[in-house]
C-alpha cells in the first residue's frame, strides 16, 4: 500500500519545498510582527486619524481571504506597468500583511491589559512614546499573549500552503506535482500532512520554553 | 482670596528668607473641569524651596487632581501653574490664546519633578534596579554602568540595595513603593510629588514608606504630598492645605489646621479620623 521507494525518492524534493514553506511563513510572520506593532499602537493612539487608519488596515487585511490577497498582490504590479513581483516576494508580502492584521489584534489585547499608570510613570520620567512602547509595553504584551502568538505562527505556516497559487514550489505544490505524476494521491498527501504536523513540534517546544523563560524572570 | 503658603510660625522648618524669593511652585487661580463638573476652582498655592506641603481632604475633594495638574498629567483649564518660574504645560501664542506646549518644553518643565503614585506603577518585567536604571539610560543617556551606580545609590537611600535584583512581584507593597521613590529620586528632581503614596499599602507597611519620606523632608526636598496620614502631615508638613469640593477651605501650619475651629467641614473631617482611631480608651480588653 505504501510505496517506500517512491517515498524515499520524493524526500529530497519535499525537503527543498519545506525550506520554501518555512522561508515564506517565517519571513511573513517576522514582517507581520513588525506591521502588527505599528498597527496595534496606531489603534491605541490618541489621534483619531491614526486610530481610523489602524482600524481600516485590520478591516481590509483580516476581511479579505488570504488566497485573494495573494492573487491581488501578485497581479497588482503589472497593472501599473511595473515588472511582475517574484512569486517569493509576493508570497511573503501577502503573508506579512495578512498576519500583521491578526497579530495586531492579539497585541492590542495585550497592550490594553497593561495598567495605564505604567506608561504614565515612564512618560513623566521623560521617556518618548516609542521608547515606552518598545521598552515598557511591548515586552509585557508579548509575554501575556505568547500562547496566541505561537498559535498565529502555526496558523500561518499552514496558511502558507496557499502560496502555490502564485507558482511557488512550496510543500503543498510539490506534493501535488508528485501525486499527479504517479497517481499515488493518498500516499503523497499523507506524507504532506505528516510533514506539516511535524513542523509544529519544534515550534511548540520553542513556545513553551519561551513561556517558561519569561515566567521565571517574572516569578 | 490670597492663599500664600509662606510659613508664618516659628516651628516651620523653612528658613525665613525663603518666603521672599520666588516660590518653586506657583499656582494662580487654577481651575479644572471634567466635562461640566468643576473639580477644582480658583486654587492659589505657593510652595517654596524645601517646603513640605500636605494636601488633605475627603475623597472627591480634588486633592489628587490638583497634584496631577502640578505635573500636567491633567490639563488645568483656568489659571496658571509655574514650576521654577516656567509656565507648565501651556504656551501663550501671539494672539494671547493658550495652546499646548511642545513636548520638549513640557519635559523641560517636568525635569525637576519626581512623582510617586498610589499604585507604585513599577514596570513588572524589570528588576528593581532595572526600574530605577531605565530612565537614566533612555532619558539622561548615561552609560549603563554609570546609570546602575546611580540607581544603586538611590536604592540604598530607600534601604533596598539588597533587593536590587528582585522583580517587583517578589517585593512587598512597601518595598515596591520605596523602589518607586528611588526611581524618581535617581533623576535628581528638585520637587517630589506624592499622590497618596501609602493608600494602597497594608497598614503595617505604611511606616517604612513614611520613614523614607520623612528623611527626604529632613534633607530639604521640596515635597507636595496628598495623604490620609494625618500623623505624617502633623509631624512633617510645613503647611497643610485642606480641600473640599475643589476649593481650598483653609491652609496653615499643622498646628493651625489641626486645631482649627473655624471650619465645620474640616472639624468633621478630622473628627472622622479621631473617631476611627480612638480604640485605646474604648476597648476594655486592651486595658490590663
Amino acid at each position: 500500500m505504501f510505496d517506500w521507494p517512491t517515498f524515499l525518492f520524493s524526500l529530497p524534493l519535499l525537503g527543498k519545498a519545506l525550506l520554501i514553506t518555512l522561508q515564506t511563513s517565517l519571513l511573513g510572520n517576522a514582517f507581520g510582527f513588525v506591521i502588527a506593532i505599528l498597527i496595534s499602537s496606531m489603534q491605541l493612539a490618541k489621534m483619531p486619524l491614526l486610530r481610523r487608519l489602524g482600524g481600516s488596515y485590520i478591516f481590509i487585511f483580516r476581511g479579505v481571504p488570504l488566497l485573494v490577497q495573494l492573487l491581488v498582490i501578485y497581479y497588482l504590479a503589472p497593472m501599473f506597468g511595473l515588472p511582475n513581483l517574484s512569486p517569493m516576494v509576493a508570497a511573503v508580502m501577502a503573508l506579512s500583511l495578512c498576519s500583521g492584521a491578526y497579530i495586531a489584534e492579539i497585541l492590542r489585547g495585550g497592550l490594553m491589559a497593561i495598567p495605564s499608570g505604567q506608561s504614565e510613570a515612564a512618560h513623566l520620567l521623560g521617556m518618548s512614546r516609542p521608547a515606552i512602547l518598545l521598552r515598557i509595553e511591548l515586552p509585557q504584551a508579548v509575554q501575556s499573549t505568547l500562547p496566541s502568538l505561537v498559535n498565529e505562527l502555526v496558523l500561518l505556516i499552514k496558511a502558507s500552503a496557499l502560496v502555490s497559487v502564485v507558482g511557488l514550489a512550496d510543500l503543498t505544490r510539490v506534493a501535488q506535482n508528485l501525486a499527479s505524476s504517479d497517481y499515488l494521491f493518498f500516499q503523497h498527501y499523507l506524507v504532506l500532512a505528516g510533514i506539516y504536523c511535524l513542523i509544529n513540534i519544534p515550534l511548540t517546544m520553542f513556545g513553551r520554553r519561551l513561556e517558561r523563560h519569561l515566567e521565571r524572570s517574572l516569578a | 482670596m490670597s492663599l500664600s503658603l509662606s510659613p508664618t510660625n516659628a516651628i516651620s522648618a523653612v528658613p525665613a528668607e525663603n518666603s521672599k524669593i520666588a516660590p518653586i511652585i506657583h499656582l494662580a487661580a487654577v481651575g479644572k473641569r471634567f466635562g461640566k463638573n468643576q473639580v477644582l476652582a480658583n486654587i492659589d498655592l505657593d510652595v517654596h524651596h524645601s517646603e513640605v506641603v500636605c494636601l488633605i481632604g475627603p475623597s472627591g475633594s480634588g486633592k489628587s487632581t490638583l497634584l496631577r495638574c502640578m505635573a500636567f498629567l491633567e490639563e488645568y483649564d483656568d489659571g496658571e501653574i509655574h514650576i521654577e518660574g516656567r509656565l507648565l504645560g501651556w504656551e501663550i501664542d501671539d494672539r494671547g490664546h493658550r495652546k499646548h506646549a511642545g513636548r520638549n518644553r513640557l519635559n523641560e518643565a517636568r525635569r525637576n519633578l519626581g512623582i510617586v503614585f498610589q499604585q507604585f506603577n513599577l514596570w513588572p518585567h524589570m528588576t528593581a534596579l532595572g526600574n530605577v536604571t531605565e530612565a537614566l539610560v533612555r532619558v539622561r543617556r548615561l552609560p549603563r554602568q554609570e546609570a546602575e551606580k546611580k540607581a544603586m545609590k538611590a536604592l540604598d537611600k530607600v534601604g533596598l540595595s539588597e533587593k536590587a535584583k528582585e522583580y517587583p512581584a517578589r517585593l512587598s507593597g512597601g518595598q515596591q513603593q520605596r523602589v518607586a521613590i528611588a526611581r524618581a529620586l535617581a533623576m535628581e528632581p528638585k520637587i517630589m510629588l506624592f499622590d497618596e503614596p501609602t493608600s494602597a499599602l497594608d497598614p503595617e507597611l505604611v511606616g517604612e514608606v513614611l520613614a523614607v519620606m520623612k528623611q527626604l523632608a529632613q534633607e530639604g526636598m521640596t515635597m507636595v504630598v496628598v495623604t490620609h496620614e494625618m500623623g505624617f502631615a502633623a509631624q512633617v508638613a510645613d503647611s497643610v492645605v485642606f480641600l473640599d469640593q475643589g476649593s481650598v477651605v483653609t491652609r496653615g501650619t499643622p498646628n493651625e489646621v489641626f486645631r482649627d475651629t473655624q471650619h465645620p467641614r474640616l472639624r468633621q473631617f478630622l473628627q472622622n479620623y479621631l473617631d476611627r482611631n480612638a480604640f485605646w480608651n474604648t476597648t476594655p480588653e486592651l486595658e490590663n
